[in-house]
């Protein structure tokens, strides 16, 4: 109440300056989208005519509906397997005592400072022999690698919270271990196995280069590979439209999991970064 | 950590007499710890150790897929030809630009965007929803955008509207290909600052603020003595994981420099993906990409042993 208006007016434009920035590419690229494909290259910021051509290209080309199918499939099972795995190891770290501890972090936090590129010659190399090459597996192992650190780091922290006691509380009042696991630790543990399963599918969503290093043809490539190889839909048509038409496409699910889950991304993101 | 062993502590303390069964429970902790962590660390080892010694390996040898039967153990020579070559140092010269022009940037745009965050009285909640947009997008997505808004045979807004008639990104203009590619970097990555910074911004008491206040210090001067002072650790973080990150730049300059074909913002990592996958010179490639290993690890170790940051989850 005793906020002065002209600090309201101040923090306004702070917050209205930090949307328009942070949404306007976004707002290009769907007003490039929804331009008639003749019209893509005229200059303009809002188009002349709204069509939807540039979507039904793109929905017609094999080359994105693939890709969008690979996109998914590879993001979603690396995220799985990552989430298993790395859960596993962040329970082995948050609550048991071994030692060596310190070491798997430390080499948990090299890896997620290692340079990609490093890799990929061998890789590529190496999958071309083992028959991995331009396969759903190719792209799932390296994607696995590269999520883990992130997965254990932001597991880790969100477990050392979670009040382990209740469990045996739970078997001193009668239940069984099971029925502790599933009815105390279980909800307990969700929200961050949650969270760190929408960092890694954001993670292997985005990458690019091992999708164009390790693939060629649509039995793997992902959607931001085939974005760079885009032609028009015909000789004399630039790809401009369809380009912006798919990337449209790929920003919706981002934009779905950013809204449902902002708390809980927000959470997660400065959680690996606190000493907890 | 405490809480977390609390309770098979106080288990263990429980029977103090029976010291052979308590080295048993900790042997069976330890297998258990072990076995739980085996299978993430030998999918993360296998795949990045394997790789990079051989990636070493590779570099040692003449190795150019084209001519298989040419291959033979040449020493150094590799490592001789890049770091002889302009090409290499240009673009280790491209790549140091965009890391510290862009890195800097997006410190002071992402400690504004974490104070919005922190302190705006309303408005918080969108505001944070709207920077998780730049940070969640597909980094090509997001080069694209601005490519597309740049680049004028491909119609972009900004010279229409600018009435420029020449392509701002090609590779007769330089600098402005470069502010776009670095653009591009802030405004996808300043979000993920902000939030590293966010974290340590919430450390800071309110009281210290209230305290200095009360003593008559301006909003600047408590930014700089009491914030500033205080968040060091987590602004360090940030710092390291943003310029290990900036330095290993791939996405963005390959797409804004037309499928990297623009050498002009061409980076090291991009020499190193046209040396392996356009030429097929696993040898010179290589020896690019140990020397990208070995920059990251300089790096790592200037950010950890002499500006002292800290490793985050230290805390065990």
């Amino acid at each position: 109440m005793s906020t002065p208006w002209s600090k309201r007016f101040g923090w306004a434009g702070a917050d209205g300056l930090v949307l328009v920035l942070a949404l306007f590419p976004i707002l290009w690229i769907v007003m490039l989208s929804l331009k008639k494909p003749a019209d893509v290259t005229d200059g303009r910021f809002i188009p002349k005519t709204l069509s939807l051509d540039n979507f039904s290209n793109v929905f017609n080309e094999n080359i994105f509906t693939k890709a969008l199918l690979n996109s998914f499939g590879i993001a979603a099972i690396a995220t799985v397997i990552a989430v298993v795995l790395a859960a596993m190891a962040a329970y082995a770290i948050a609550r048991l005592n071994f030692p060596g501890k310190a070491v798997i972090l430390g080499a948990a936090l090299m890896i997620a400072m290692f340079p990609p590129i490093s890799i990929v010659g061998p890789l590529y190399n190496m999958w071309r022999n083992l028959g991995l090459y331009d396969t759903w597996p190719g792209l799932i192992i390296p994607y696995l690698t590269f999520a883990l650190p992130l997965a254990i780091y932001t597991l880790t922290t969100f477990f050392r919270e979670i009040p382990w006691e209740l469990e045996q509380a739970a078997q001193i009042d009668g239940a069984t271990p099971f029925q502790a696991f599933r009815k105390v630790i279980v909800p307990l543990a969700a929200p961050g196995v949650a969270t760190t399963a929408i960092l890694v599918f954001i993670f292997c969503w985005n990458d690019f280069v091992f999708a164009v290093s390790l693939t060629s043809t649509s039995a793997a490539q992902t959607v931001p590979a085939a974005l760079s190889q885009f032609s028009g839909a015909s000789q004399f048509t630039a790809p401009y439209g369809s380009i912006a038409a798919a990337a449209v496409i790929v920003t919706i699910p981002i934009i779905i999991l950013v809204l449902i889950f902002q708390r809980r991304i927000v959470a997660g993101l400065t959680a690996g970064a606190v000493k907890g | 950590m405490e809480a977390a062993t609390a309770g098979t502590r106080a288990a263990a303390e429980a029977q103090p007499r029976k010291r052979g069964k308590i080295s048993n429970r900790t042997k069976s902790e330890r297998r258990l710890g072990w076995m739980l962590c085996a299978p993430a660390v030998i999918v993360m080892i296998a795949v990045t150790a394997y790789p990079i010694l051989y990636s070493v390996y590779l570099s040692l040898l003449r190795a150019d897929l084209r001519f298989p039967g040419d291959r033979a153990f040449i020493g150094v020579d590799n490592y001789v030809t890049v770091l002889g070559s302009s090409l290499w140092w240009a673009d280790f010269f491209h790549t140091a630009l965009i890391m510290v022009v862009s890195v800097s940037i997006e410190l002071v745009f992402g400690m504004l965007l974490a104070l919005v965050m922190h302190r705006a009285i309303f408005g918080r909640g969108l505001v944070r929803t709207a920077s998780l947009i730049p940070y969640g997008i597909v980094t090509v997505v997001a080069a694209y955008a601005w490519l597309l808004a740049f680049s004028t045979p491909s119609g972009g807004f900004v010279p229409h509207v600018l009435g420029i008639q020449h392509d701002l990104v090609d590779q007769g203009h330089p600098v402005t290909s470069f502010l776009v590619v670095i653009a591009a970097e802030v405004w996808k990555t300043t979000p993920f600052m902000a939030l590293l910074l966010l974290a340590g911004l919430a450390l800071v008491p309110d009281e210290l603020h209230e305290a200095a206040k009360v003593d008559g210090a301006s909003a600047w001067q408590r930014f700089w003595r009491i914030t500033v002072p205080l968040m060091k650790p987590a602004i360090l973080v940030a710092l390291l994981f943003r310029t290990l990150d900036a330095f290993r730049i791939f996405d963005s300059a390959f797409i804004i420099g037309q499928n990297g074909t623009n050498p002009k913002i061409e980076t090291v990592s991009i020499l190193g993906y046209n040396q392996l996958l356009n030429r097929l010179n696993l040898g010179l490639g290589s020896a690019v990409s140990v020397l990208i290993f070995l920059c990251v690890l300089v790096l790592a170790f200037f950010f950890i042993k002499v500006l002292g940051t800290e490793r985050p989850g230290d805390a065990a």
